[in-house]
């Protein structure tokens, strides 16, 4: 369903992703591990049309993202790491609103939207305004969108961050609930790899824009041995920290959570 | 077109739901109104101008359509911090479409609140002479909307964050409004104000609003309209020429 071959890409001299190849299955949930920095939401954007790479091929259902973006778009949801719903529309607008963007028939709009936000737990407060909801259901909001419009493949750009456990868990089961019913692909990055493991299928691992490991967790933790997809981890990309230069998205996104409270 | 409309509409929704800022928005052209209409009369009618309100008020309804269209345009940046924008940026939806929906949404938004501003000046004790023309003055209301929209828009996609937006409201929303012949007479001026006037988008506009209202345009109907016939093209290819080149 994903393929990608040798895809590079550099921002002047710093290479964010360094050639780098996998491919993703249908139906499979596949997961993005890597610390900050490590090119994950490069490599998103890059799928999913919103940057161009420097070098190498990308087919998304057999498409190319360049050369034809519309046919991609329509092929995938995504849920990008910072919210991107509108506040001041209600829930129910939301999904409205997306709907018609892609071009979903009115009558299946509706009968899913029901049904997402039904099943989202957000059906109540479909009339409620945004900006009004908490975190954790503005984010299963996001989520019921990416799902609306029928895609081939999800893209999950760290969904959990700054979720509780309750939350976090409760998420998961719906998108394991989605790939298991809907066949849908899902591409997952995450800080935490308690729910790569409990979720993912196959498992990437990405530092200083290479794939360092890739592989079941089983077969991660085999490789590396140790006992847990955590170690594996820090055992493939060391245990230094990485400080991440604070580029002009990161900044919009410290404003955003000021103005948000 | 279901993707420019319902982008449209969201437009429409927002303003509509912020009745507080609806309300705050009318202060500033009252003000104006208020001061300069009744405080300038007496010499304006010394002067043989005749009455200052009937001369200022088309201006404050142009000044109250500007400063909403290219608000809205610029709100681009608010989607832009709050990430709405990258929803519409991933849909399966030509850029130039939901340019198009979210420029003409903002476009509609000042005309409403031009008309609110209208009633404000009929209250005032502004009078129209001509309500045959009418639909002229409508006409004069959606060029200005339309041009300092995707003026905004323009400006919107160009600018990475909420910063420069002080600089853009010192250096080009304030001199547009005072050098466009809302506030004063377009004849017998200095070199420099006249060179300014005529080359600023807004003078043609309110000349022909004043015009269609009060009946003393300085330049013919024919000239205001294609002038802002010819900037409003010009100005949606530059703002969807803009739009179509934000990174994310």
């Amino acid at each position: 369903m994903i393929h990608v071959h040798d895809l590079v890409k550099t921002f002047g001299e710093v290479k964010a992703v360094d050639h780098i190849s996998f491919d993703v299955s249908e139906g499979e949930i596949f997961a993005f591990l890597g610390p900050n920095g490590a090119g994950k939401t490069t490599t998103i954007q890059m799928l999913t049309t919103l940057v161009a790479p420097t070098s190498g091929t990308i087919a998304l259902d057999g498409i190319d993202p360049q050369q034809h973006p519309h046919d991609v778009r329509r092929r995938f949801g995504i849920v990008f790491q910072d919210p991107s719903l509108d506040g001041e529309l209600t829930a129910y607008e939301n999904l409205e609103l997306h709907g018609v963007l892609y071009h979903v028939p009115k009558r299946t709009r509706v009968e899913r939207t029901e049904r997402l936000l039904k099943l989202f737990e957000l059906w109540d407060r479909r009339d409620g305004f945004v900006k009004t909801f908490s975190g954790g259901m503005k984010r299963r909001l996001e989520i019921a969108r990416g799902f609306l419009h029928t895609p081939k493949i999800l893209f999950l750009d760290e969904p959990t961050l700054g979720l509780d456990p309750q939350s976090r868990n409760q998420l998961w089961t719906h998108v394991k609930h989605l790939n298991e019913t809907e066949r849908v692909t899902v591409f997952l990055t995450t800080h935490y790899m308690d729910e790569a493991d409990r979720v993912a299928h196959r498992i990437a691992i990405i530092d200083h824009g290479r794939i360092v490991a890739q592989g079941t967790s089983q077969e991660l933790k085999a490789q590396t041995k140790t006992e847990s997809l955590e170690a594996a981890f820090l055992s493939l990309t060391g245990s230094t920290i990485r400080d991440e230069r604070a580029d002009a998205a990161d900044q919009m996104r410290q404003v955003a959570k000021m103005w948000r409270r | 077109m279901s993707a420019i409309y319902i982008l449209w509409l969201r437009e429409v929704k927002r303003y509509s739901r912020s009745r507080a800022q609806i309300i705050a928005s009318l202060g500033q052209p009252l003000l104006y109104l208020l001061a300069l209409g009744f405080g300038l009369g007496p010499i304006f009618e010394k002067a043989g101008q005749g009455s200052y309100l009937q001369f200022v008020a088309p201006g404050v309804i142009g000044m109250s359509v500007l400063f909403s269209s290219i608000f809205s345009g610029i709100g681009l940046l608010w989607d832009r911090q709050f990430g709405f924008l990258k929803e519409t940026l991933v849909a399966p939806v030509p850029r130039l479409y939901i340019m198009i929906g979210r420029t003409f949404g903002g476009a509609t938004v000042s005309m409403i609140q031009g008309t609110l501003v209208i009633v404000i000046c009929l209250l005032a004790g502004f009078r129209p002479q001509h309500l045959s023309s009418l639909p002229l003055a409508v006409l004069f209301m959606t060029f200005i909307a339309i041009v300092f929209a995707a003026l905004g828009t323009t400006i919107g996609s160009l600018l990475q964050n909420m910063q420069g937006f002080q600089l853009i409201m010192n250096f080009l929303v304030m001199p547009i409004y005072f050098l466009s012949g809302a506030l004063f007479p377009l004849n017998n001026l200095p070199v420099g104000l006249r060179i300014a006037t005529r080359i600023n988008p807004l003078t043609y506009g309110i000349d022909g609003l004043r015009g269609a209202f009060v009946g003393t345009a300085h330049f013919s109907t024919a000239t205001s309209v294609a002038v802002m016939s010819v900037v409003a093209v010009v100005f949606l290819m530059l703002g969807a020429r803009s739009f179509a080149r934000i990174q994310v």
